[in-house]
């Protein structure tokens, strides 16, 4: 079985667009879909770097540099696997739990790091989608109301980041590159100098983290056909909760829900991560499909991220959150909110979660002084996950007895909406594409479906020199009949002589 | 007190020649005399993010670094404009967009920004730089330490149309 749209019927003869949203330097990213004469949609399919060589590059290595070399996997989330590779390490030297003090630091440098990510996507990335549009008059009408109301939105998305990083360094001990957190535990306190500076800021932060909650909450109640629609699909949800059903970013256990938000997993250890999902391999990509192997690869599949872990909580332990929780919930009219644009709302109430968290956090003496490293019983093997950004984050280590890495294995978050992401590009094919000609404001429909994820595309290289958007479009018979590159600044050149490079 | 310059490279330590960027500073940093360390402020990171534009506030001159994968050899040199990006991920921002970004913080202009582009070839995890892109980076840090032309006018600093390690 395949699905819908996965793989035409009969793929000859059918014209190829690709849509190269990046020419990497190790691969590619892009969206291919054949159109039929008629030019309705016959196949869509979205192409992401895989994390290709990572698990090479740590093998091989001692335990203990792997915390840190692991930031070097990615340069925007640095610290969800420098904590997700400790919380392994932790398991590797029997070193868990570990102390109070070390799970506060590690837990107030995960949602700094949650926070300005958070900040960095609504602000920057995702409100030129909302509040300026994609093509839609009605929708400037609509949401031109909202940017006025918030003429400062830059500037507080800016300064939310600020204080995100700042608590990352002063918990991680440096701005990249921490070295804060080691297996077992945390080798620094945070200072009473560096609490004080976060203090006296963080009430700023709360009111600003609230204020983007309901500026999400506003564009969708503006246009809520569109935001309902736009790529939306059902799916399952995963992520990790507390063992009392709490949101919790850090540490938990996993939890999964079918598409009427019926609990299909829950309470399973993280450790055993691998009786519970499978990956896929399909030939046409190189990153593979996981899914619940008890529901196996065609109903199985899931989503991870901020949409599924607002539903799958039963709460959010903190009352700003919490109450923003509601009002989602409550638009979704006892059904799962499924909308792909529903997952920037999440992602604000989330932020707002973490700015809450933060805040009680600084007030609590166990991250100024105290014990910060456990011991144990070496075992030689450990599972770290952690709730990432952009969804749940999952490292696996085997260590020798001579400390040096034997075995790694990594499933990152983008990996998990793998499909999602397919099928959320597909509703917007066939919503916005069939029987059209490609446009900007088409082509960046699908730009936005993907935004939403915000995918991490084996980011830690930037060298300059990339095209963000490459679209190629292939007749019937393989010829080329236009050839579209999108400049970073937007600009569209039509170029037929450079070069297309479509995989198969 | 913000120091007039501001040197900014960027890049991953682990990904051989993407590598440039912070080598550069950390070689400029190590060949700056004592006597105008307090001019220039040497900074790095992974990539280029929106809270850099805050790094741009009160500076005379600033100058990004980062390596070029197709650029002229041994390195270009730029003089930049704020421009908006059209990104779809949140992954990587061009020096332009942080000006951008720090043009709408302030509603002003942001100080003259100069790219230093600096030519790499390989880019594989885990790998050193090459000998090419080595060769590259000295070239560069030479013309950089003109740039920096410490206890100099200001007109007598390398000027944009200088390339090449000319």
């Amino acid at each position: 079985m395949t699905f819908d749209l996965e793989t035409a019927a009969a793929p000859q003869g059918l014209r190829r667009v690709a849509i190269d949203p990046v020419s990497r330097v190790e691969g590619h990213g892009k969206v291919t879909i054949l159109l039929d004469e008629q030019r309705r949609v016959q196949q869509v399919r979205l192409h992401i770097v895989e994390f290709r060589g990572f698990e090479k590059f740590i093998e091989g290595r001692p335990y203990w540099e792997v915390p840190v070399m692991v930031q070097r996997l990615c340069g925007i989330c640095p610290v969800s696997h420098h904590l997700a590779a400790s919380k392994a390490m932790d398991r590797v030297l029997g070193a868990h739990p570990v102390t109070r003090s070390a799970d506060k630091i590690r837990r107030l440098m995960h949602y700094g790091q949650v926070m300005q990510s958070h900040a960095l996507h609504f602000f920057h990335l995702a409100s030129p989608d909302l509040l300026f549009g994609f093509d839609s008059e009605v929708n400037l009408r609509n949401i031109v109301g909202v940017a006025r109301a918030h003429p400062d939105i830059a500037k507080k998305g800016v300064l939310l980041r600020k204080f995100g990083q700042e608590v990352i360094r002063v918990t991680a001990g440096k701005r990249v590159h921490g070295t804060g957190s080691v297996p077992g535990g945390m080798n620094k306190h945070v200072s009473r100098a560096d609490r004080d500076m976060l203090r006296r800021d963080v009430d700023q932060m709360l009111e600003w983290a609230q204020d983007a909650v309901d500026i999400a909450r506003q564009l969708h109640a503006q246009n809520p056909a569109m935001y309902d629609s736009f790529g939306a699909f059902r799916s399952n949800m995963l992520s990790l909760v507390r063992s009392d059903g709490a949101m919790d970013l850090y540490d938990g256990v996993l939890r999964a829900r079918d598409a009427t938000g019926k609990i299909i997993l829950d309470g399973a250890s993280d450790q055993s991560y691998l009786d519970l999902i499978e990956e896929e391999v399909r030939p046409w990509t190189y990153m593979k499909f996981p899914h619940l192997r008890s529901l196996g690869r065609d109903t199985g599949w899931y989503r991870v991220g901020p949409l599924a872990r607002v539903q799958n909580c039963d709460f959010i332990p903190s009352p700003l959150a919490e109450a923003r929780r509601q009002e989602f919930l409550a638009w979704g009219k006892g059904e799962p909110v499924q909308a792909t644009l529903g997952y920037h709302w999440a992602r604000m109430i989330e932020a707002l979660h973490t700015v809450e968290v933060i805040r009680d956090l600084l007030d609590d003496h166990d991250i100024l002084e105290g014990d910060l490293m456990a011991s144990g019983v070496r075992r030689g093997e450990g599972v770290g996950v952690i709730e990432a950004p952009r969804g749940t984050l999952i490292h696996h280590y085997r260590v020798g007895a001579d400390d040096l890495v034997t075995m790694c294995n990594l499933i990152v978050s983008t990996t998990h909406n793998n499909q999602a992401m397919n099928e959320a590009v597909r509703a917007v094919a066939r919503q916005y594409l069939d029987g059209n000609e490609l446009t900007e404001g088409l082509l960046n429909h699908i730009e936005v479906a993907i935004r939403a994820y915000d995918p991490c595309l084996s980011c830690a290289t930037h060298a300059l020199g990339r095209m963000p958007l490459d679209v190629a479009l292939l007749g019937p018979e393989g010829e080329l009949i236009d050839h579209v590159l999108k400049s970073q600044n937007g600009e569209l050149v039509r170029d037929r002589a450079a070069p297309v490079g479509l995989a198969p | 007190m913000t120091a007039p310059l501001l040197v900014f490279g960027w890049g991953n330590p682990s990904r051989g020649d993407d590598a440039l960027g912070p080598m550069f500073v950390e070689q400029l940093r190590a060949r700056v005399a004592d006597g105008c360390s307090g001019r220039v402020e040497f900074l790095d990171d992974f990539q280029l993010q929106v809270e850099h534009a805050l790094d741009l506030a009160g500076r005379e001159r600033v100058l990004f670094v980062d390596t070029s994968l197709n650029g002229a050899a041994p390195f270009e040199v730029t003089a930049l404009q704020p421009a908006r990006d059209a990104s779809f991920t949140t992954h990587a921002m061009s020096p332009e967009s942080v000006m951008q970004v720090f043009r709408d913080l302030h509603h002003a202009e942001p100080p003259p920004c100069t790219l230093l582009a600096i030519r790499g070839h390989h880019f594989e995890l885990g790998e050193h730089p090459g000998a090419p892109a080595l060769a590259h980076l000295a070239a560069a840090v030479a013309w950089g330490l003109r740039w920096v032309a410490c206890g100099e006018p200001a007109h007598r600093a390398a000027t944009l149309s200088e390339t090449a390690g000319g």
